[in-house]
């Protein structure tokens, strides 16, 4: 069940398009359906983070660059998520766009870290599978790992290669022109970095099936 | 522990409570008396359906008299609740009313236990102890102290001011002393106060002058209290007087000498307008001073600094009353109770520089915006912003550093009726679009909610956010030239930028920055947060735990007007409890030092948390002052040559009722 | 003072040019650093997002690297790298903070031989060079005061929040004290600290590149020349999509973007190749503003 989400989504600029519902909807969710122990594991995998100690008061919210952009603010997310809203939260965009600036961080007056928070969900969310296939957050995530996982250190270039293929290999051809202006000028590389002892890398880090933590 | 024991022979009363049903339904009150029948030294062991009732009390009263009865001993509810009318009744039986004992069989065992068998064995065990025990009691007298009838009152805010014609008009000889020139406080600087948008001026300056005339008050300003010695009901004080450079016996408050100031205009950020405003020198603090005296400031006057000013201002005065060798003068009373009435500080808005306060000009504080709005202020009641301009768009910030963990963890409690306040006076000066930007409206006063329905109706925009940061960043051409206010309208549900021309920050309340010191000089407590310390948070909220020594107003917490002239009533009614009864009786449990095994050591005077110990210089021993210690024990800890014993909890005493209590235990 | 320097990933890719300025720069100001060997990768942002506790162990090997290579005292160990600098200021913060994080990592650590003991601080090449070697030293050595240039100093988020070290989590002055001391002049603007999006400039471009135009427009706006950064991915975020953002959005952005090590090579005239010059999108024009020692630099 999807909460209405913010008004006022603006389609693109500078024509100002909002989208009209065209049916009568219905929207509750009944007790029975929220899983009432979310919060608390959430909070447990984040440190203790006291989300009942949220009073709600939006600072998170008021100070997120990405606010505009979010489905559900960093507010509603702890509201959500200490009352047990786990679908909702675990599908939304909002875990995915937190940029981890820490703004939220800082300011909140309760002093949570809601950025732990926010990576905990992202954890949860695809430990559950719970992110459209192709959305390139998460996937950059995991191939981000995988590559890690196997060499110890990140080549820049094929992991965006890789990150292109899985969501939208077209995208490749879009960015081949500023790839070239990159490789042209020594930012791109073909070889791949990688550590020495790789062995204690893989000693270190445990492998979890098909990029998937267990 | 046997035979005879301490001080003449023991026969020991011993009564066990029914207390109804409370303590008989759990345990056996019966097998209880029996058991304790059987103790050496018990002449009488019986049980009682109500002890504390009249009967139960004429009870004991009897079989002291008949049975020559030398310790009682009554097992029933908690001390707290009971120990002074049992001692009563056993001093009005003739026996020294510190042979008692209270055993708790109730709250310590018939309330918090289920098993009759284990309770009761527990009351049995706790009589035995208690029985032991009053084999070393021994017979104390009750100390009484006199105590003087004036009073010192310190902070001449509405607070103070209150509290000292409260007692002057009782025909109590008051002394209010005050740092500032003037009385009035923060009160003095407001415009409107809530909900009845009083003029604080209009309501305060009739009792600043009452206070200036009362035959019974001795009024101080520009001055501190420097030391308080002594305790309750005998205070031994001495307070500074800061030199004004002004014969106050001369000055009428004509402000010729401002005038002829050879500063043709004022350099010196004004107090009272909070920065906002400047001052010469010579000046007085508003036109309404009470007194009305002026005072000069040696910081920033020529004649101070360099010796060669011309001295316009003496040439002005024509009462002569400008006297520029005047020194500070000391002066010492002797009071008997002492009220503390110093006031608040707002917090500082420079802590969150997300607010942009001090870097972007047309940010205020809220207690800036009162001087502007004020007709004697500044600008003339006119709002003028520090560029110049008249705002057009106001933001009104709530919660700032309060509510914080941050910064203030408190709620300051009186910022959103300031801000409502805030809000209607700048629609009413300005027609300006005002924003308020809440967490939650906290209107729980008389009248409060009513005037949050006026603020609504008078259309001022209530956003529920708290706002993340004020900046000058414009997305938009519309919100070129402002100030931009991000904060998330939780109840719309979309992160919303406000463009205003103004932006008031309402800044909470904290403790003054010294505090410490003066709870220090005073000898109290301050709670965590810095705030004088209450008794009782709920039945004493004006007492301190220091005997003679109350508080009142913002100084014990963050609170509004009507609540602090409360609490100063208060404060005086308990001082003058204090003073009507004449003298107060002290709680014999106070350490004592025998002097013959005292090595002079000195490690109790700094131990010691009421400064009750003092050393004997000449004698070279400890010594302490009854009617300060409070009997917390720790001298008699800390005491290397165990000197230090204290008055009804002696070593003896409590070893045998530790003994008493474990007889029973078997060996491990 | 001996220090460790940890490149990271990204140094060896798009923010090549970071770790050459920086590199030149170290040595001539007569800066001793040392690489960590063997350093892996620090997880940044992604790893995390998957498994958090191995994500700690792998920035944890870095630090107990060094300790084995700095095998007595306190290690500095300089992060240039902003998101590095952050995922290894963490791992050591909660490696202190959290004793079951501290065992948990170490089982890992140990599996591989390795263990840290607490001895490794992270510092940034800002920190390092304005408090450690110090402002007053870096003006004297430099031959191109640039007098006239105006500079947006951009810190971007991950090296001043959460952890606040040597400067305000959303107001610092490091960076625009340095660039007083260059003798250039530091734009005043609210934006210092706003995030560029990091990865999503290149994952969803409808909310990153939005943010690089909001930072972008306003530094041109306040009449900055230049904007200096100090994290491969922001200068990237801000150099590398200007014209896409014009395009789009209908702008007009023109700004160079550097490193602030760039600026500071420029300053001390080491040649550009070295500074990696070159690898900039749009060079800077600094001709006309550079001129040989003479013109006193304002002090900062």
């Amino acid at each position: 069940m999807q909460l209405p989400t913010q008004p006022s989504i603006r389609q693109d600029e500078p024509s100002q398009k909002i989208e009209k519902m065209k049916r009568v909807v219905r929207r509750i969710k009944f007790e029975s359906e929220l899983d009432l122990e979310f919060g608390e594991r959430v909070a447990e995998k984040a440190y203790g983070q006291k989300l009942l100690s949220c009073i709600q008061c939006g600072t998170c919210s008021a100070t997120c660059p990405l606010a505009h952009y979010m489905d559900y603010t960093p507010r509603k997310i702890i509201a959500m998520t200490r009352e047990g809203f786990k679908e909702e939260v675990l599908n939304s965009l909002t875990i995915w766009l937190c940029a981890s600036c820490y703004s939220c961080y800082v300011q909140c007056p309760r002093q949570i870290h809601i950025t732990d928070v926010m990576y905990a969900l992202k954890r949860e969310a695809i430990r559950m599978g719970f992110h459209p296939k192709r959305l390139p957050i998460p996937i950059l995530a995991q191939e981000f790992y995988k590559r890690v996982l196997k060499d110890g250190r990140n080549t820049e270039s094929w992991l965006l290669v890789s990150l292109y293929l899985r969501t939208n290999p077209f995208k490749m051809f879009k960015e081949a022109l500023l790839g070239l202006k990159l490789f042209l000028r020594g930012r791109l590389t073909i070889g791949k970095e990688h550590v020495h002892r790789r062995d204690q890398i893989h000693a270190i880090l445990e492998h979890k099936k098909g990029g998937q933590p267990s | 522990m046997h035979g005879n024991g301490h001080n003449g022979p023991i026969r020991i009363g011993f009564y066990v409570c029914h207390c109804g049903h409370n303590i008989a339904s759990i345990v056996d009150v019966k097998a209880v008396a029996d058991y304790v029948k059987t103790l050496p030294g018990v002449t009488l062991s019986c049980e009682y359906k109500y002890m504390c009732s009249d009967p139960g009390q004429e009870l004991i009263q009897k079989d002291i008299k008949e049975l020559s009865l030398t310790r009682i001993i009554v097992a029933s509810c908690s001390p707290l609740l009971h120990e002074h009318t049992f001692r009563v009744a056993v001093e009005k039986g003739g026996l020294n009313p510190y042979y008692f004992q209270m055993v708790n069989i109730r709250e310590n065992v018939s309330w918090v236990h289920t098993d009759k068998k284990a309770a009761t064995e527990k009351a049995q065990d706790l009589a035995r102890a208690a029985v032991q025990r009053v084999f070393y009691h021994k017979a104390l007298e009750t100390k009484h102290v006199k105590i003087h009838p004036d009073v010192l009152v310190v902070g001449g805010g509405i607070a103070g001011i209150h509290a000292a014609l409260t007692l002057a008009n009782s025909g109590k000889k008051v002394y209010l002393v005050e740092r500032d020139p003037t009385i009035g406080g923060h009160m003095a600087m407001f415009d409107k106060t809530f909900p009845t948008l009083d003029c604080a001026a209009c309501i305060l300056t009739p009792k600043m002058s009452q206070v200036k005339n009362h035959p019974n008050i001795t009024l101080w300003t520009y001055s501190e209290v420097a030391n308080v010695d002594g305790y309750v009901g005998n205070y031994k004080i001495t307070v500074r007087r800061k030199p004004r450079y002004i014969n106050e016996d001369l000055c009428v408050g004509c402000m010729d000498c401002i005038e002829k100031c050879v500063y043709k205009e004022g350099k010196t950020p004004d107090e009272f307008n909070v920065g906002l405003s400047k001052r010469k020198p010579v000046y007085i603090p508003f036109p309404q001073a009470t007194p009305q005296i002026v005072l000069i400031d040696p910081e920033t006057c020529i004649e101070f600094k360099s010796g060669r000013c011309k001295k316009t201002c003496v040439e002005a005065c024509d009462r002569k009353a400008i006297d520029f060798n005047q020194k500070e003068e000391i002066k010492e009373m002797d009071v008997g109770t002492i009220i503390l009435a110093t006031g608040y500080q707002t917090f500082d808005a420079k802590r969150i520089p997300f607010y942009g306060y001090g870097k972007y000009p047309n940010v205020y504080t809220s207690l800036e915006v009162e001087r502007l709005v004020n007709a004697s202020g500044p600008t003339g009641g006119e709002l003028i912003l520090r560029d110049g301009r008249h705002p057009k768009t106001v933001g009104i910030i709530h919660c700032v550093g309060s509510r914080d963990k941050n910064t203030n963890r408190w709620c300051s409690r009186t910022c959103c009726m300031y801000s409502l306040k805030l809000a209607h006076l700048l629609k009413e000066h300005t027609e300006a679009e005002v924003y308020n930007f809440y967490i939650d409206i906290r209107a729980a006063g008389k009248a409060y909610e009513e005037f949050y329905d006026k603020l609504l109706d008078e259309n001022v925009h209530f956003i529920r956010g708290r706002v993340a940061e004020v900046s000058d960043w414009a997305v938009r051409p519309s919100e070129e030239g402002k100030l931009i206010i991000r904060a998330e309208d939780t109840m719309i549900g979309i992160v919303r930028r406000i463009p205003v021309d103004m932006v008031v920050l309402a800044v909470g309340m904290e403790p003054q920055s010294d505090s410490q010191d003066v709870r220090r000089m005073f000898n109290i407590s301050c709670s965590t947060e810095g705030f004088f310390l209450e008794r009782h948070p709920k039945l004493a909220p004006v007492d301190t735990f220091t005997d003679g020594i109350f508080i009142a107003g913002a100084c014990q917490g963050p609170k509004d007007i009507p609540d602090s002239v409360a609490q100063a009533g208060a404060a005086a009614a308990q001082a003058l409890t204090l003073i009507d009864t004449g003298e107060i009786e002290l709680e014999p449990n106070t350490a004592f030092v025998v002097q013959e095994v005292c090595s002079g050591c000195r490690t109790c005077l700094t131990i010691c948390p009421y400064n009750a110990i003092s050393r004997d210089e000449v004698k070279q021993k400890a010594y302490i002052n009854e009617a300060l210690c409070k009997g917390c024990g720790t001298c008699v800890a800390a005491c290397p040559s165990g000197s230090i014993k204290q008055n009804l909890f002696e070593d003896e005493m409590i070893f045998s009722e530790i003994n008493g209590l474990l007889e029973n235990t078997p060996a491990v | 003072m001996k220090y460790l320097s940890y490149p990271g990933c990204s140094l060896r890719s798009t923010g090549r040019a970071y770790e050459e300025s920086l590199v030149a720069v170290f040595q001539a100001l007569e800066i001793q650093y040392e690489e960590l060997k063997d350093w892996n990768c620090c997880g940044a942002t992604s790893y995390v997002s998957i498994d958090e506790m191995d994500a700690f162990a792998l920035a944890a090997r870095n630090l107990a690297l060094a300790e084995t290579q700095s095998p007595e005292g306190t290690i500095n160990l300089i992060a240039p790298c902003s998101a590095c600098y952050l995922v290894l200021s963490k791992t050591e913060r909660y490696l202190e903070d959290y004793p079951d994080v501290s065992a948990n990592v170490n089982a890992k650590l140990d599996k591989a031989g390795l263990h840290y003991n607490g001895r490794v601080e992270i510092r940034h090449p800002l920190d390092v060079l304005v408090n450690d070697y110090g402002l007053e030293n870096i003006t004297k050595r430099i031959t191109y005061p640039l007098k006239g240039l105006k500079v947006a100093c951009y810190y971007g988020c991950q090296v001043v929040r959460p952890f606040a070290k040597f400067d305000h989590s959303h107001y610092p002055v490091t960076m625009d004290k340095l660039v007083r001391a260059l003798g250039a002049e530091s734009v005043d603007w609210p934006l210092k600290t706003r995030c560029c999006g990091g990865s999503l400039t290149g994952t969803t471009q409808e909310a990153g590149l939005r943010l690089n135009r909001l930072l972008l427009k306003e530094a041109q706006k306040r009449g900055a020349d230049i904007i200096l950064t100090c994290c491969p991915l922001c200068q990237h975020n801000l150099e590398c999509y200007q014209e896409r953002i014009n395009r789009i959005y209908k702008e007009e952005i023109d700004l160079p973007v550097a490193y602030f090590t760039q600026l500071i090579g420029v300053a001390l005239g080491l040649p550009e190749k070295e500074l990696g010059m070159q690898r900039l999108f749009k060079k800077p024009s600094l001709e006309h503003i550079t001129h040989p020692k003479g013109e006193i630099a304002n002090a900062w």
